[in-house]
């Protein structure tokens, strides 16, 4: 038995990590329906009648590339996380499941992966995509991410691979089914809980950030949601009515893709395949 | 169905050979059963006849096919493993039929085998289910009716009955046995539990570290073990053993005499060896007797009895170093701490020379 004063420290340590994570985002969804004095004149208060109001909203929903940005963001999070979840998957299945020449050599070269990160290849990116004619263009966005999201994916799912009982791929084969449908149709449901947590680690980086369609696209049809609010955040003036709208606005659909997926987390699916 | 020849067989991961010159013939409709302790080779080697590992060296003949470099798919067989392997994410229904698809199966003769298969063994309550929400007994019967749909020639079970509580193995035993006689198919079965082997075989393969020690019908074993170690396997509880050295020797006979062990007379047919070599006698439990043996005495005091009701094992010690186990049957066992005199007939003695070889005995 856990004393009481363990489970009450416990808590407040936890209570008051969770309020540190989410004051910052509680103050930006408050702030964007307050007017841009009451903004500034008492930026901790919640918006009451006289300073409730919805102009950050009509501007960025009604004057700016706004819908495009967020359509852009949509395509290359889910672009992207499909691609890393698809090529993931199948790469971790063939260097767990099939040793040929050269495996542990291509193993070893994706975890580096892991441990370099992909910025550092930023001008090399940058030179390529131009060479390659796929500069300012969202297929450029989805290549770079699809890069920086496998290493990790295929780390994580190598490991719940190791996991599914290997007599369940000989029960396949003695079935006579056919390798590629061995993955998908035995080893990929039951890999869904690893899928999910991929997909989650893969698309929150993906969606926040601002370093690739910075240097990748130039165009305001290629921009996404992170680089499309920095034009409300100017040299001399800052329109924080819109910043904090679009950003708010900007939440809405990663949390509601990361609520399908989490309802995917739960394990304990393989129970009743073997024992 | 379809015999099953295995030829100067050989397995082994890098330098470690787990089979050696494994040699065997199946016949059609047997049922052999391979057995021995873990790590013998015998799973090993019912994989590699399903096709699951593969071949070093020699040769697997299905039928008149050569099947080294088949496909487990191409070899026609079927496999019930050990946990099962049911597909978790399918109902007991497409277990069954998700192999057929891939053969390009019409879907009524799926439907057709899928109720024959149900019907035999009473799965047809439970086609709509998912594995996890039946019980180990019946997950095995999924997974065998599994095996039966896809109508192979020859049925492989890697220790079908490993998972299951003592009560079910019991049952599922004696199902696999009806199925056996209503199926008539060639089946292999590895498993270690010698009842298994002994109640469900044909013939039995006992292996050892990758070598078959023997192959025999299960009473063939039992009473004529060629070699220590199938002597000392099968049978609960083991065989005793006894150290003693040839005494005399003439043209018929043999006087053998050991530690504890008073000097007798055998009629052996083939041993070579001199006087004053080095031989192992064996007796079971069950076949040293209170009284009214011949030829074989020994006599000790009672250590330890376990009493089972209609038997019991007297743990018995002759000498500071001989120790063995007698069965006394009926209720007038003795107490630990009695003296005890036991005798065996000379047709149960079992007497083996210096490498473990069998020494017939007329």
């Amino acid at each position: 038995m856990r004393s009481r004063y363990t489970i009450f420290g416990v808590h407040v340590i936890l209570l008051a990590y969770t309020l540190l994570a989410t004051l910052p985002i509680l103050l930006v969804i408050m702030n964007s329906f307050k007017s841009r004095n009451a903004i500034f004149g008492s930026p901790l208060s919640p918006p009451n009648a006289d300073t409730f109001s919805l102009i950050g909203y009509t501007k960025v929903l009604g004057k700016s590339h706004f819908v495009t940005y967020l359509l852009n963001s949509m395509i290359v999070t889910l672009g992207s996380m499909g691609l890393v979840l698809l090529f993931g998957a199948m790469a971790a299945w063939a260097l767990t499941e099939y040793k040929f020449r050269g495996s542990t050599l291509l193993a070893l070269f994706l975890s580096i992966g892991i441990m370099v990160p992909i910025r550092l290849g930023s001008v090399a990116i940058v030179a390529m995509m131009r060479q390659s004619g796929l500069n300012d263009t969202l297929t450029a966005l989805v290549l770079v991410y699809v890069a920086q999201g496998l290493p990790m994916a295929i780390f994580i799912l190598s490991e719940f691979i190791e996991q599914i009982p290997k007599d369940l791929r000989d029960a396949a084969r003695c079935d006579g089914v056919p390798e590629t449908r061995i993955f998908f149709e035995v080893i990929a449901p039951l890999l869904r809980p690893a899928i999910a947590t991929v997909a989650v680690f893969t698309m929150v980086p993906v969606w926040n950030d601002l370093w690739f369609p910075l240097i990748l696209t130039s165009s305001d049809s290629t921009h996404t949601i992170t680089l499309g609010v920095q034009q409300f955040v100017g040299q001399y003036t800052t329109d924080w009515n819109s910043v904090l709208s679009a950003l708010s606005l900007a939440i809405l659909p990663i949390v509601v893709i990361y609520v399908i997926f989490s309802r995917q987390l739960i394990a304990g699916l393989t129970s009743g395949a073997v024992k | 169905m379809a015999t099953v020849r295995i030829a100067k067989l050989n397995k082994s991961y890098g330098d470690a050979a787990i089979l050696r010159d494994i040699d065997l013939s199946v016949d059609d409709g047997e049922f052999v059963v391979l057995v021995g302790p873990s790590g013998c080779g015998k799973s090993t080697l019912l994989r590699m006849i399903a096709g699951l590992d593969g071949v070093t060296s020699g040769d697997i003949f299905i039928g008149e096919r050569r099947v080294n470099d088949l496909e487990p798919a191409h070899r026609k067989i079927a496999m019930v493993f050990q946990s099962y392997a049911l597909y978790p994410h399918m109902n007991v229904k497409k277990n069954m039929t998700f192999g057929l698809k891939f053969s390009g199966m019409a879907q009524p003769e799926m439907d057709r085998r899928v109720a024959e298969a149900a019907r035999m063994l009473r799965l047809e309550p439970l086609l709509e289910r998912r594995p996890r929400d039946l019980s180990g007994g019946q997950r095995q019967r999924v997974a065998i009716g599994r095996a039966i749909v896809r109508e192979p020639d020859v049925f492989l079970f890697d220790e079908p009955l490993s998972n299951l509580d003592a009560a079910l193995r019991v049952s599922t035993r004696v199902e696999i046995a009806k199925l056996h006689r209503l199926l008539g198919a060639t089946m292999i079965y590895v498993t270690h539990d010698q009842i298994e082997a002994m109640t469900l075989a044909d013939r039995i393969v006992v292996m050892n570290h990758g070598l078959i020690a023997q192959v025999g019908k299960p009473l063939d074993l039992y009473y004529h073990p060629a070699n220590l170690f199938v002597a000392g396997f099968i049978g609960s509880p083991a065989m005793n053993f006894f150290d003693a050295s040839v005494a005399a020797k003439n043209a018929t006979a043999v006087t053998i005499s050991g530690p504890g062990v008073a000097a007798f007379d055998a009629a052996v047919k083939n041993f070579s060896g001199p006087v004053g070599a080095k031989i192992k006698i064996g007796v079971r439990p069950e076949h040293l007797l209170a009284e009214g043996g011949s030829g074989f005495k020994i006599a000790g005091a009672v250590e330890l009895v376990e009493r089972l009701g209609e038997t019991s094992y007297a743990h018995v010690r002759a000498t500071p170093e001989v120790a063995l186990i007698a069965e006394i049957r009926g209720r007038d066992a003795p107490n630990a701490g009695d003296p005890i005199a036991l005798s065996a007939h000379e047709r149960d003695l079992h007497l083996f020379d210096e490498r473990g070889e069998r020494i017939a005995i007329d």
